[in-house]
C-alpha cells in the first residue's frame, strides 16, 4: 500500500468538504485552510522522499488493472510539482488569513482554494490522459469562480477573456483525447505511449501532437496564445494572483512535459523545433510586454510568460542537460514569482496601489520589505548567487551545447530584459520619494498580528530561493533523477503496466 | 451515417466559431455552448457507429459473441456533458454579471484590462 499517492489529492479534497460544512463559521474555515494546506505540504514531501527512494509508485485505484482503470502515478517531475503546490498552498494560505476580505470568504473562498489545490494536485499525479483533462476541469472551474469572487468591474472584463480562452482550450484537449482513443483504443498514457509506435502513419500523429501543443499551450500561456493571462491575473484579490501565478500556468507547462517525453517523441526534429520556436518567441514577446507596463501586478503577468518560455526552451531542446534545466527553472519560477506577488500585496495594502507612479518611498518605511523584494526580483533576473541563476544557467548552457545559438542569445536578452523590468519595480515602489506630499503612511491601520501574517510567508519563500541558491546540489540532483526518467519513457511504461506487458507481448 | 455525423459535427464547429467571433458576449456564450456540443458528439462518433448489442458476456462464454458497441467513448462522453454543464452554465452566470456591471454586450468596451 502506497496512500502517500493518493493524500496529495484526498487532503485538499477533504479540507474543501469540511470547510463547505462550516460555511457560517469563520474562524473554522480559516483554521481548516491552514491545516489542510499544512496536511498537504507533509503529504507531498513524504511522496517525494518516498519516490526518490523507491523510484516511480503507481496506485491503480479500485484495483483495476493497469491499461483498464485509472491510474494514479507519481515520477520525480510528478513529485516534484506536488511539493511545490504544497508550499505554494501553504504560504498562499497564511497569507489569506490577512488579506482575505470579509466578503470573498463569505462566499467560500478557502474552499474553493482547496478544490483548485485539489486539482493541480490531481493534474500531476494521474497517469490516464482523460482522467488528465478531469483534473484540469476541476483545477478550472475552482479558478473561475475564484477569479469573479467580488464581481468587480475589471475582474469581469477579465474573467470573460480568461474563461472563453481556457473552454477553447480545454476543448481541443478533449478532442485530442477522443481522436487519440480512437488511434490506440486505450486511455492510459503508459499504454499509449507503447501502442503509439506501431501505427504506420506519421501524419495523424503530428496532427494529434500539435493538437495537445495548442490546447496545453494555451494553458501554460506560451506565444502565441497568452493574452488572456496579462488581462486577468491583476484583478482578483493579490492572494488568489499570486496561487494562479504560482501553479495553473506550470500545470500547463507539467502536461507539456508529460506529453512531450512521455507520448509524442518519435519525430523531435518536427514537434520539438515548433515547440523552440514558441518557446523563443514567449520569452521575447513576454519581456517586451512588460517593459511597456507600469502597473504592479500587470508587470509580474508579463513575465510569467516570458519565464514560461524558459521552461519550454529547456523541454524544446530535449537534450538530458535541458530537461534538467527546464524542471530546475519550473521549481525556481514557481516559488519566486508567487512571492513576488505576495510583495505586491503587501505594498498595495501599505500604500493602496498598484500603480507605479502611485507607489514610492518603501525603502524608508520598510527596509527589510525591499530586501524580501530585492532577493525575488534579482533571483527572476538571474542574478548569481539566487536560484534564478542556476536555473537560466543551466538551461543557457544546454542551448549552446545542443547549438541552438539563436534562441539561447534570445534567452540572454530576456535575462537583461528581466532586470530592466525589475530594476524599474524597485526604483519605483522602494527607492524614489513617496509622491503623497504627507509622510503620513496609512499602514497605521494594518495591526502588527496581520502583517506578520503576511510577511512570514514572504519571508519563508525568500529563504527557499536563497536555500536554492546557495545550495544548488540537491534540487540539481533531483532534477537530474527526473531528467533520466522522463528521457527514458520505458521506465514509466514498465512501472506503470508491470507484469500486464509482458503477458500482451 | 458516418459522414452524416461527420458534417453534423462539422457544421457545428464552424457555427461554433462563426458565434465566438461575434463581438456580443451573449453570441460568444452561444458559441461556446455549440462548440463544446460539437466536441461530445465528435468523441462519440470516436468508437464508429456501429449498430452492436450490448458489450456483455453471455453466460458460459468468455467474451461477448458478435460485435458490441464500444461502451468507453460513451461513458467517456458523459463526463465531458456534465462538465460542459457545469463550467457553461458558471459562464452563463458570469456572462450576467458582467453585463450588470458592465452595462454592455459588446467585447470592444471590455478593454479596460487589456491597456
Amino acid at each position: 500500500m502506497t496512500p502517500q499517492i493518493a493524500l496529495p489529492i484526498l487532503i485538499p479534497l477533504l479540507a474543501g468538504a469540511v470547510s463547505l460544512v462550516f460555511w457560517r463559521s469563520r474562524g473554522m474555515q480559516r483554521f481548516i485552510a491552514v491545516l489542510g494546506t499544512a496536511g498537504l505540504l507533509l503529504t507531498s514531501i513524504w511522496l517525494l522522499v518516498s519516490v526518490s527512494r523507491d523510484g516511480i509508485l503507481v496506485m491503480q485505484m479500485g484495483d483495476w488493472q493497469a491499461p483498464f482503470g485509472i491510474s494514479l502515478v507519481a515520477d520525480l517531475l510528478g513529485a516534484i510539482m506536488v511539493v511545490l503546490t504544497g508550499i505554494i498552498g501553504f504560504a498562499v494560505a497564511m497569507f489569506s488569513l490577512a488579506t482575505t476580505g470579509r466578503g470573498h470568504e463569505a462566499f467560500g473562498y478557502f474552499p474553493l482554494m482547496h478544490l483548485l489545490l485539489a486539482g493541480v494536485a490531481g493534474a500531476f499525479l494521474t497517469g490516464d490522459i482523460f482522467n488528465l483533462y478531469v483534473w484540469f476541469e476541476v483545477m478550472l472551474v475552482a479558478s473561475f469562480a475564484l477569479l469573479t469572487l467580488g464581481s468587480e468591474k475589471p475582474q469581469m472584463e477579465g474573467a470573460i477573456k480568461y474563461v472563453t480562452l481556457n473552454l477553447v482550450s480545454s476543448v481541443i484537449f478533449l478532442i485530442a483525447v477522443g481522436l487519440l482513443y480512437s488511434m490506440v483504443g486505450t486511455l492510459n498514457m503508459a499504454d499509449i505511449a507503447q501502442r503509439l509506435p506501431r501505427l504506420d502513419g506519421n501524419g495523424m500523429v503530428d496532427a494529434l501532437a500539435m493538437m495537445f501543443l495548442v490546447a496545453f499551450g494555451i494553458k501554460a500561456a506560451a506565444f502565441p496564445l497568452f493574452f488572456w493571462l496579462p488581462a486577468a491575473y491583476h484583478t482578483p484579490p493579490v492572494a488568489v494572483s499570486a496561487l494562479f501565478a504560482g501553479l495553473l500556468t506550470k500545470v500547463g507547462v507539467y502536461a507539456l512535459y508529460r506529453v512531450f517525453t512521455l507520448i509524442f517523441h518519435h519525430d523531435p526534429g518536427y514537434t520539438h523545433e515548433i515547440l523552440l520556436w514558441g518557446a523563443g518567441l514567449t520569452m521575447l514577446s513576454g519581456v517586451l510586454g512588460a517593459a511597456a507596463q507600469f502597473e504592479f501586478r500587470r508587470v509580474l503577468s508579463f513575465h510569467i510568460v516570458s519565464q514560461i518560455g524558459y521552461m519550454i526552451l529547456g523541454l524544446a531542446l530535449f537534450t538530458p542537460l535541458a530537461i534538467i534545466g527546464g524542471v530546475f527553472y519550473i521549481a525556481h519560477h514557481i516559488i519566486v514569482k508567487a512571492n513576488l506577488f505576495l510583495i505586491s500585496g503587501i505594498v498595495h495594502r501599505l500604500q493602496g496601489s498598484y500603480r507605479l507612479e502611485a507607489l514610492g518611498g518603501l525603502y524608508r518605511q520598510h527596509p527589510w520589505l525591499a530586501v524580501l523584494f530585492l532577493i525575488s526580483a534579482l533571483s527572476l533576473a538571474g542574478m548569481p548567487p539566487l536560484s534564478g541563476f542556476f536555473a537560466k544557467f543551466i538551461v543557457i548552457r544546454a542551448g549552446l551545447e545542443a547549438g541552438a545559438y539563436g534562441v539561447t542569445f534570445i534567452a540572454l536578452l530576456v535575462g537583461l530584459l528581466t532586470l530592466y523590468s525589475m530594476v524599474k519595480l524597485w526604483s519605483e515602489v522602494f527607492w524614489k520619494a513617496n509622491p503623497r506630499e504627507d509622510d503620513e503612511a496609512p499602514d497605521q491601520a494594518i495591526g502588527r498580528g496581520e502583517l506578520w501574517l503576511m510577511v512570514t510567508p514572504v519571508a519563508g519563500l525568500a529563504l527557499c530561493t536563497l536555500f536554492i541558491g546557495f545550495n544548488a546540489g540537491p534540487l540539481y540532483a533531483l532534477a537530474e533523477a527526473s531528467a533520466g526518467q522522463l528521457l527514458s519513457p520505458e521506465r514509466y511504461i514498465e512501472a506503470v503496466l508491470g507484469d500486464v506487458r509482458g503477458g500482451e507481448r | 451515417m458516418e459522414s452524416l455525423m461527420a458534417v453534423t459535427i462539422g457544421v457545428l464547429f464552424a457555427t461554433a466559431i462563426y458565434m465566438m467571433l461575434r463581438r456580443s458576449i451573449v453570441k460568444l456564450v452561444i458559441g461556446l455552448m455549440l462548440l463544446s456540443n460539437a466536441a461530445n458528439l465528435l468523441i462519440f462518433s470516436m468508437a464508429g457507429m456501429v449498430r452492436g448489442a450490448p458489450p456483455l458476456v453471455p453466460k458460459g462464454l468468455s467474451a461477448p459473441a458478435g460485435a458490441v458497441a464500444d461502451p468507453l467513448p460513451q461513458a467517456l462522453v458523459l463526463t465531458a456533458i456534465v462538465i460542459a454543464f457545469g463550467v457553461l452554465s458558471f459562464a452563463v452566470v458570469l456572462v450576467r454579471r458582467a453585463w450588470e456591471v458592465v452595462r454592455a454586450d459588446d467585447l470592444d468596451r471590455m478593454k479596460d484590462t487589456d491597456t
